[in-house]
């Protein structure tokens, strides 16, 4: 029987990825997988891009990992896991295997954005039945916090440092999500750990649906953002409630905001804490939270447009 | 001789390899078009299509995704094949070293192919000489009839539970490739015998065994996993024996690490790989009839490399020539050349060795290419002089 989705019930399940892994502390990333992987009612088998999870969760000889996991490198999560779903189709196909099993990939931006973006396309153009999670931390974190195409407008990071020519990354992030829901596949869902229910609620409803998946997921860093470590729900409720980082799905090409918020608070609400926008709000700066609260604004627009709730 | 009831067809070299997949029939296969082997996956998707085998494809969008979902449907448990050339192996390069420090028993078929720039879509040994030392083992194949033969033994020899290694089975492409040959098949039921059942190690699959595939493996302890996988690599040789035993039973075909042509009392030599071997043995014939002491030795089991054996058959020779398709750039000689210089390098007053650069992208090599090189042997022995070490032939100056 399905798990009720309560905290009381959720909490009854037990934790997938045990405690003692690497990760620093406060990281969203774990915090993430474990909601993902408390929310399914299958068997998983998960595969893993080369990342901060992955070099934090399975160092030789030990595995934080309770069920089946495997990682091959930075840009092929989503071909390996091709790979390991088809093997199963064709061992359950000759008979050799009887379990109903659900497959999850996880990749931080970097691999799921840059250089994952082939192998994802081309993975949820095959039609795999697979569930492919992005946590999105908005920079390469796991190598020193350089840019990636997900980092924010205006972000400081460490190869698009915070100068007096060049203020921050120029360019706009990258809508990844609105690229996966381009491929016409069946389901693609934004979430964000502060919302634990919608997060849970998406994950299981994707779990359900035969084919491929994409679950885009806000992971706050706090090495990268240059925020306190106890921030990390904190800061991901306020890029949703910023509208920032919107919660939405596209099931079968049917847009719905998930999460409207009462009322939309100002972009900086979810800058300020952060020292990675720290320079934004010297005064010759001020153009630029100006531009990227109207970015916001348009996609937010869009968005409501899209899912007819204007 | 055992013998055997096998089908007489004339086919080309990819035709065959896909007749060996066919009659394998492996669970999952993931692959991506590339000249000259494109041919090989064409014809298998054709079998998967009329339903002639049970293989689940993964039509990939790259060479690098062909090698992860190889990667992933082999850790996932069970039998996985693909085909490449060229620019597609470069592209798989990173995955080539994931798949054999993983122990995963992946069979490539490597239509040999020149490497870009400048593009060249025909045959020579760049492809596979650059993916040497990927930890990968590699037959290397005359003709057709030897492809199909190693592409049977493979399965095999990367799947036997002390290698659980991947294995390449290179052939030249066009040449062989696409060449049309007599070849004789086995009966189905032979083949399937002789390969036997996928034995599952370790699979990812197993939900009872939870198991973790790809660990961070750091200066404590990733040096012992290589030393591992090099005593792996020392085993192989006994392997390819064992496997060539069975295989002789079902095919009345006999092979072993390397083949030797008429080099038991032979004085000069030629060493070279793959469908060149052919034409040389014809030229070698002419000269045997000439009266003059001429043998070749054609290396199958490239890597691991026997060093050993190919220095004790090699080492009463007075004079050798190592004809390489490929060269090692910065390397001075080519990669086969420095091979055989290692292993006569235990034999005292072993033969003198020169190095000739062949037949690259797809330049053709003649009877008379092997004349002029015999006969430059003939000429050292009765001189004692070496006029170079290592030279281009067949090129314009």
């Amino acid at each position: 029987m399905a798990t009720p989705l309560t905290l009381k019930e959720l909490s009854k399940k037990e934790i997938l990825l045990t405690s003692g892994h690497r990760m620093c502390s406060g990281c969203g990333a774990p915090i993430i997988v474990k909601m993902v992987l408390l929310a399914s009612d299958y068997p998983i088998v998960a595969a893993n891009a080369t990342g901060c999870l992955e070099v934090s969760t399975c160092i030789s000889d030990y595995t934080a990992w309770k069920i089946p996991w495997i990682h091959n490198a930075f840009e092929n999560a989503a071909a390996t896991l091709s790979g390991v779903e088809t093997m199963y189709r064709s061992l359950k196909k000759q008979g050799k295997i009887d379990k109903e099993i659900k497959f999850i990939a996880f990749g931080g931006d970097g691999g799921t954005y840059d250089i994952g973006l082939q192998s994802l396309s081309g993975a949820m153009e095959r039609g795999h039945d697979m569930l492919y999670v992005c946590y999105d931390n908005g920079a390469y974190m796991n190598t020193g916090i350089q840019r990636s195409s997900a980092t924010p407008y205006g972000a400081d990071t460490t190869t698009c440092p915070a100068g007096s020519v060049i203020h921050g990354k120029p360019q706009p992030r990258k809508n990844l999500t609105k690229i996966m829901a381009a491929h016409d596949i069946p389901y693609v869902a934004q979430a964000s750990p502060s919302n634990w229910s919608d997060l849970v609620k998406k994950v299981k409803k994707a779990l359900e649906i035969k084919g491929p998946k994409f679950m885009n997921i806000l992971s706050p860093c706090n090495r990268g953002w240059r925020s306190r470590t106890d921030d990390a729900i904190m800061l991901s409720r306020l890029a949703v409630e910023t509208c920032y980082w919107p919660l939405y799905e596209i099931e079968n090409g049917v847009t719905k905001v998930t999460f409207k918020p009462k009322e939309k608070k100002p972009l900086v609400d979810f800058l300020k804490p952060q020292g990675r926008f720290k320079h934004l709000f010297a005064p010759e700066n001020e153009n630029m939270l100006k531009n990227f609260q109207e970015m916001v604004d348009k996609e937010w627009g869009v968005l409501l447009k899209a899912s007819g709730t204007e | 001789m055992a013998q055997k009831s096998g089908r007489i067809v004339a086919v080309t070299g990819n035709e065959a390899v896909a007749e060996a997949l066919r009659q394998i029939n492996p669970d999952v296969s993931a692959a991506y078009p590339i000249t000259p082997a494109t041919d090989i996956m064409q014809r298998f998707t054709g079998f998967v299509s009329d339903g002639k085998v049970k293989t689940e494809m993964i039509l990939v969008e790259s060479e690098h995704s062909a090698m992860s979902g190889c990667i992933g449907a082999a850790a996932a448990g069970g039998r996985v094949m693909t085909a490449t050339s060229s620019q597609g192996l470069a592209l798989m390069w990173e995955e080539l070293f994931i798949a054999s420090g993983t122990r995963l028993p992946i069979v490539m078929a490597l239509v040999n192919r020149a490497l870009s720039a400048p593009l060249n879509i025909h045959g020579d040994h760049s492809d596979g000489m650059g993916a040497r030392d990927c930890g990968w083992i590699q037959l290397w194949s005359e003709n057709a009839q030897e492809a199909y033969d190693n592409t049977i033994q493979a399965f095999r020899i990367a799947e036997h539970m002390d290698i659980r290694l991947p294995i390449m089975v290179c052939l030249d492409g066009f040449i062989i490739s696409h060449s049309i040959e007599r070849i004789e098949y086995i009966d189905d039921d032979a083949v399937s015998k002789l390969v036997g059942e996928y034995k599952q190690l370790n699979p990812l699959l197993d939900l009872e065994h939870p198991v973790s595939y790809g660990p961070l493996i750091l200066p404590d302890y990733y040096m012992e996993y290589r030393k591992a996988h090099a005593e792996v690599m020392s085993k192989v040789p006994g392997i390819v024996l064992d496997v060539a035993k069975d295989f002789e039973k079902i095919s009345g075909r006999k092979y072993g690490l390397f083949e030797e042509y008429r080099l038991d009392d032979a004085e000069i030599g030629l060493v070279i790989l793959n469908s060149a071997a052919g034409t040389s043995k014809d030229v070698i014939d002419s000269f045997r009839e000439k009266g003059i002491k001429a043998g070749l030795l054609k290396p199958r089991l490239f890597r691991p490399f026997p060093y050993d054996e190919i220095g004790n058959a090699l080492k009463h020779l007075k004079a050798i020539c190592v004809l390489d398709r490929a060269d090692a750039f910065g390397g001075s000689y080519g990669p086969l050349f420095i091979d055989i210089a290692a292993s006569l390098y235990p034999h005292k007053n072993g033969p003198v060795l020169i190095n000739k650069i062949y037949g690259l992208g797809g330049r053709d090599y003649m009877p008379s290419h092997a004349e002029l090189v015999l006969n430059e042997l003939v000429e050292i022995v009765k001189t004692g002089k070496v006029k170079m070490i290592k030279e281009y032939i067949a090129v314009r100056e």
